[in-house]
């Protein structure tokens, strides 16, 4: 069934399709729609889940743990400062290997304070054992929630499905509600807490053996990356829409690329298309699968990547990932900070005008 | 007492708050009530958006930004700073950001008897965030995270408070501005920790119109639903108009139906919501002539 | 493609009316996308909207810079802002006015400019919403006399959002007064 729907409203969509059992969340901006859309929902009795109206964001991720700790699905939503205060408790949930799934609306960092799309409130968290996707469609909002429940519960993680603030959370766009049927099987954990055969978890590990869970980890991040791969393909043999880790436009026969994540990315191809026309050999791609860190084919290229994000001290981070898998001089850009629009046009003139190497930043260098 | 309030203005034209907003209105004497020698922490919540966006501001104090559940500790930090000797700090706060996620902090920061006037203005929602339910929302409210009005009831913050016995605790209002200033002045001359929790109807959140903020925050005052009163050493002593309201209270109907965010209220309850909590703090303040009564009986 | 500016202020609908645009667009069988420009809208302050409409996927989500159609729920915001900045030579300027006044400023010639007074059209209806009259979706009305969509998406987009059948009489009611 198609409808209208904001990329807000898409993720609540998905969690009442995925038949979450506990919600627990606490309003920030530019997140609010999906918990009042989530509550309007549970009010009127369209949705079964239980939802708690924490009073902060630690505790909805606490509430979340407990829940998912039980065996229950949970979902929780938040954005920036709300991520932040999260932080303890976004690495307690991954080294609980609880599959929670969380929708983060991308938004910038105070002081000072701003509401508008920036990464680096999700990318700060890249250390902490959660799966991360970067949507740049109100349709890939509701695919990838979906998609992210199955993986979490494959592989015992929780997973973050990121959408930009404003640009894609309070945007209206074309939205197929496709019903997941068996698609998401009930949950199955082994270790939820169960009455019947009594665990403790968390306890006090020595050194001798703590490292065992944390490589235990690193081992299902590995896992993730080859169970969503087959995710990606029963999703698009059941419903028509396919995804991958990255998504490459007209990079076959380019020898200069463009790399980005979220909304800009998916405008980089309108420029792409106004480049070629010109005469350059452009492509683009878009990093959906943020952790595990995917590899890029780069081989001869040149990259220009733009972030939407800066790690004070090292630069953009997407460049930084980049660098892990592939040796290659990278043009970063740093755009789109605070909200900062990027329109296609600037991203053609930005590449026309591209050193092979360095930082620059939208507004300062360039 | 209204001869004394001074003229001189420190929150400016072009602050960017909503048509009608009385937490503006508080804040006013507020600042003229505490003067130039003040410094605000304001956490995350309307009166950030009010003071505009850079490169200006429409607050002529010093204003220390800040994350949304740590006013009380921030401001803590302030004053304990011996070169703020002498300042006022005050925390400007809503009620999300004191109720909820920034209790810890401020029942931290009274227990500690820290030298801040924290203020809590009260629109009895976030309203900053677009109307949801926060633990001030009063049983029956429609906010956005609960469409067909809140089922369970709120939490009463000055109980809490009192529990911490600060040096001074007030309850006051927007629409009554002068005993607001009187309320502030006094605090500010004493040293620990005091708390003001201002009742600030909110036209956008509440849904009335504009122009009806001061009518319906006396009508609040009149009809038993806010109270005033000031707590110190132990002792609850009720204002003048709860006084009046509590001896013959404005029909509860008065208050409730001009506001959208009623629609559909079950009055009834609410009516026995309102008669507990009147009763509660007739309670409360008899405990001095509870206490005379103890002293005679000896 | 098509790209819609609207100004109004917070409170009169400016953003829910960029949507409704999107909606009609979307029932023909078009792309249509919609996003408020920043989002925090207050009370009374100017409010900037987008809609695109397009045959085939959008892919564009930054701010619409050279917009084909301008609308103004409110003219006093032309006292603030330029309204037409960046509007295409012979681009569309519809204005919620209840006189040309406004219009006729001369570097407005080089636009096609409409105007219609749907804040008395929402009032005859009794279309208010704690005091403000409702505009946002009589403007809609307006947009489908000028082309932009067809009367019978218009008045389906309206019905999908909203169940007082008076914001459909109300952007008839739009539809029949639009002036070029």
């Amino acid at each position: 069934m198609k409808k209208m729907a904001t990329g807000n409203q898409a993720a609540a969509l998905a969690v009442k399709e995925a038949d979450v059992e506990l919600v627990a969340a606490y309003p920030i901006t530019p997140q609010t729609e999906v918990v009042e859309t989530i509550a309007s929902l549970v009010e009127m009795n369209k949705m079964k889940a239980s939802y708690i109206r924490v009073e902060s964001e630690h505790s909805a991720m606490a509430a979340c743990i407990g829940a998912s700790a039980s065996g229950a699905r949970a979902f929780t939503a938040t954005s920036s400062h709300g991520l932040l205060y999260m932080h303890e408790m976004i690495h307690w949930a991954a080294g609980a290997r609880l599959p929670i799934v969380m929708a983060n609306i991308n938004r910038a960092v105070g002081p000072a304070w701003n509401i508008w799309a920036e990464h680096t409130d999700s990318l700060s968290q890249r250390d902490t054992g959660w799966l991360q996707n970067y949507a740049a469609t109100v349709q890939e909002v509701y695919d990838t929630v979906l998609m992210s429940f199955k993986l979490a519960e494959k592989v015992y993680l929780p997973a973050m499905v990121c959408l930009d603030g404003f640009i894609l959370s309070h945007a209206i766009q074309p939205l197929d509600v496709t019903a997941p049927g068996d698609f998401l099987p009930p949950i199955d954990m082994p270790h939820a807490l169960d009455t019947k055969n009594p665990m403790s978890y968390g306890n006090l590990t020595g050194p001798n053996d703590y490292f065992k869970f944390r490589r235990a980890m690193q081992d299902a991040m590995k896992k993730a990356d080859r169970e969503a791969r087959s995710i990606e393909k029963e999703f698009a043999e059941r419903f028509g829409r396919k995804y991958a880790p990255v998504m490459e436009y007209k990079t076959s026969g380019a020898d200069t690329v463009i790399v980005g994540m979220g909304t800009l990315a998916r405008e980089a191809e309108v420029a792409v298309d106004s480049l070629r026309k010109d005469g350059l050999k452009v492509g683009s791609i878009r990093v959906r699968q943020f952790r595990p860190f995917p590899k890029l084919d780069l081989e001869g290229k040149k990259v220009i990547v733009i972030d939407r994000d800066c790690s004070f001290g090292a630069g953009g981070i997407l460049a930084q990932e980049i660098r892990f898998h592939n040796d290659v001089p990278i043009c970063n850009i740093i755009a789109g900070i605070g909200g900062q629009d990027i329109s296609h046009d600037t991203i053609a003139k930005l590449v026309r005008k591209a050193k092979p190497q360095g930082e620059f930043w939208l507004g300062v260098d360039v | 007492m209204v001869d004394d309030i001074p003229e001189k203005e420190y929150l400016y034209k072009g602050n960017t708050a909503c048509a009608g907003c009385s937490a503006m209105l508080a804040l006013r004497y507020i600042l003229k009530a505490a003067g130039p020698n003040t410094i605000i922490v304001n956490p995350a919540c309307c009166s950030t958006v009010c003071q505009g966006s850079y490169p200006k501001s429409a607050y002529g104090v010093p204003v220390l930004n800040i994350a949304f559940a740590a006013a009380a500790a921030a401001a803590d930090g302030i004053a304990s700073a011996r070169r703020n000797k002498g300042k006022n700090v005050i925390v400007f706060a809503g009620d999300g950001g004191t109720v909820d996620i920034g209790i810890q902090a401020l029942s931290g920061a009274i227990e500690r008897d820290a030298n801040i006037l924290y203020v809590c203005y009260d629109n009895e929602a976030y309203s900053n965030t677009g109307m949801q339910k926060s633990g001030s929302t009063p049983y029956g409210a429609i906010t956005t995270t609960t469409p067909t009005g809140r089922q369970d009831s709120k939490k009463d913050i000055d109980l809490i408070i009192m529990a911490h016995r600060p040096r001074y605790m007030a309850s006051a209002s927007a629409a009554y501005p002068k005993d607001l200033y009187a309320k502030v002045k006094k605090a500010l001359s004493i040293e620990g920790t005091k708390f003001i929790h201002v009742q600030c109807p909110c036209p956008s959140g509440w849904r009335y119109s504009t122009e009806k903020s001061v009518e319906l925050g006396k009508l609040a005052v009149k009809c038993g639903m806010w109270f005033l009163y000031e707590y110190e050493n132990g002792r609850l002593t009720l204002n003048a108009p709860t006084k009046a309201a509590l001896k013959r209270p404005a029909p509860l109907e008065d208050y409730v139906k001009p506001q959208g965010r009623f629609k559909g209220v079950n009055l009834e309850r609410l009516h026995k919501e309102v008669d507990e909590g009147m009763s509660r703090i007739r309670d409360l303040a008899d405990i001095e002539t509870l206490e005379k009564a103890k002293e005679a009986a000896q | 493609m098509i790209e819609i500016r609207f100004h109004s202020r917070g409170g009169q609908g400016g953003v829910t009316a960029s949507k409704l645009l999107a909606q009609a667009a979307f029932l023909e069988g078009k792309y249509g996308t919609a996003f408020p420009l920043y989002g925090a809208e207050r009370r009374g302050a100017p409010v900037t909207s987008f809609t695109r409409i397009s045959d085939r996927e959008i892919k564009i989500s930054s701010q619409v810079y050279n917009p084909d159609i301008v609308v103004v729920l409110d003219d006093s915001i032309m006292d603030l802002v330029d309204v037409t900045v960046g509007l295409k030579d012979g681009g569309l300027l519809l204005v919620n006015t209840h006189h040309d006044e406004k219009l006729k400023d001369p570097k407005f010639k080089k636009f096609r400019v409409a105007r219609v007074n749907v804040t008395d059209i929402a009032l005859a209806e009794g279309l208010v919403l704690s005091g403000n009259p409702i505009l946002n979706t009589p403007i809609l009305g307006a947009l489908a006399k000028l082309g932009v969509v067809k009367l019978d998406s218009a008045v389906k987009a309206i019905e999908d959002m909203f169940s007082d059948d008076r914001n459909v009489k109300a952007a008839k009611a739009a539809y029949k007064k639009v002036v070029v």
